[in-house]
């Protein structure tokens, strides 16, 4: 699970559909593992406009990351120094893969859980409606 | 399998009155046990879904409802999409051919904002779910994921496939249970999958039925197609 996809899953339960804090959910006892991918800035910069920076913020702070700034910046794709925090963008967002953990929803306390690089929303049965 | 066992099968299929058991026996179970012979076997993409994802926008992001071993995800890498599947096996493939936007979810319950997506495709995954009225659920559910107008496109398999080796027609059963089968060095094993066959027509009302507006719809190789527009 890259990632990026964490800006893109909340709680799957339906009582927890218009709850502020079921999004993002909390990453806690994550295993983290590096993984070399392409670098697109392009994409790294159209895609932008589509996070949540905030719950970007959050998630990489439960992950022990809080050197993000806190306002997304301007970038000018054009302009070198901004290469390099293209770069940190994509190593954080494409490159970083969390491999096993708990992914907990703060509204409704569920846990769900991440094994072997792959996060699993399915409900037991008394919470599927 | 002969046809006597899998009509035996389907009688056993229309006992089991909750239609969400119905699917963990005839599909979820099934895909989990035939999922790496099935993923060999699903590599190339369908002509009209490669159009769709190409002529998205660049960096939209979508979601493949239903994405089995993953054959859509890396169409075009312009776009930002996540690939969900009920199983767990088939997901397992979609990691291992390289993908890494993935999850284990449930079609009915996925774990996504509403109103976020630009657009989502699910592709011969509607016809699994066993009653009417849970298929259009599932439409509903998954264009409640999108923004206003953002657009779904979806496949499922159709009656209408006379020159097909099934050779289902108009006026048979559209409930089918459809043999896989696997062979390994020298045993040869079949399951059954559940399977809805649309009729012509069918899958524009369900849309419609759930809330969206068609913008295309049409027929390539044994399958009905629809691009439903969220209003």
């Amino acid at each position: 699970m890259k990632f990026l996809t964490t800006n893109f899953v909340r709680c799957a339960i339906k009582s927890c559909d218009g709850a502020v804090n079921s999004f993002p959910l909390k990453y806690s006892e994550i295993e983290l593992v590096q993984e070399e991918q392409d670098f697109q800035p392009e994409f790294i910069l159209g895609i932008l406009p589509r996070l949540d920076w905030p719950a970007i913020l959050k998630v990489a702070a439960d992950l022990g990351n809080t050197s993000l700034p806190s306002q997304l910046p301007e970038i000018d794709i054009n302009d070198p120094s901004n290469e390099i925090l293209l770069k940190d963008l994509h190593t954080l967002l494409i490159e970083t893969q969390l491999v096993q953990g708990k992914m907990i929803c703060e509204n409704c306390n569920h846990v769900y859980h991440i094994k072997d690089s792959i996060p699993n929303f399915l409900l037991p049965p008394h919470l599927a409606n | 399998m002969d046809q006597i066992s899998i009509e035996t099968e389907k009688d056993r299929f229309e006992n089991v009155k909750d239609p969400a058991l119905k699917e963990e026996t005839y599909v979820h179970t099934v895909y989990n046990e035939i999922a790496s012979h099935f993923s060999q076997t699903r590599y190339k993409p369908w002509p009209i879904v490669e159009k769709f994802l190409n002529s998205r926008k660049n960096y939209s992001i979508g979601l493949d409802v239903g994405c089995g071993n993953g054959k859509y995800l890396g169409v075009n890498k312009n776009l930002m999409i996540l690939g969900s599947d009920r199983s767990d096996g088939l997901i397992r493939c979609a990691y291992k051919n390289g993908h890494r936007g993935l999850l284990v979810a449930d079609g009915l319950q996925l774990p996504h904002h509403n109103d976020r997506f630009d657009f989502a495709v699910s592709i011969a995954v509607i016809h699994h779910f066993s009653t009417e009225e849970r298929r259009i659920q599932a439409i509903k559910h998954i264009l409640s994921k999108l923004r206003p107008q953002g657009e779904a496109l979806i496949y499922c398999w159709a009656l209408e496939q006379e020159n097909s080796r099934r050779g289902w027609k108009e006026g048979m059963d559209q409930d089918q249970l459809v043999p896989w089968v696997m062979k390994s060095q020298n045993e040869q094993q079949t399951k059954l999958r559940y399977y809805h066959l649309y009729k012509k027509g069918e899958l524009i009302d369900n849309s419609v039925s759930a809330g969206g507006e068609i913008v295309e719809d049409g027929y390539e190789k044994d399958n009905w197609w629809v691009i439903v527009r969220k209003v």
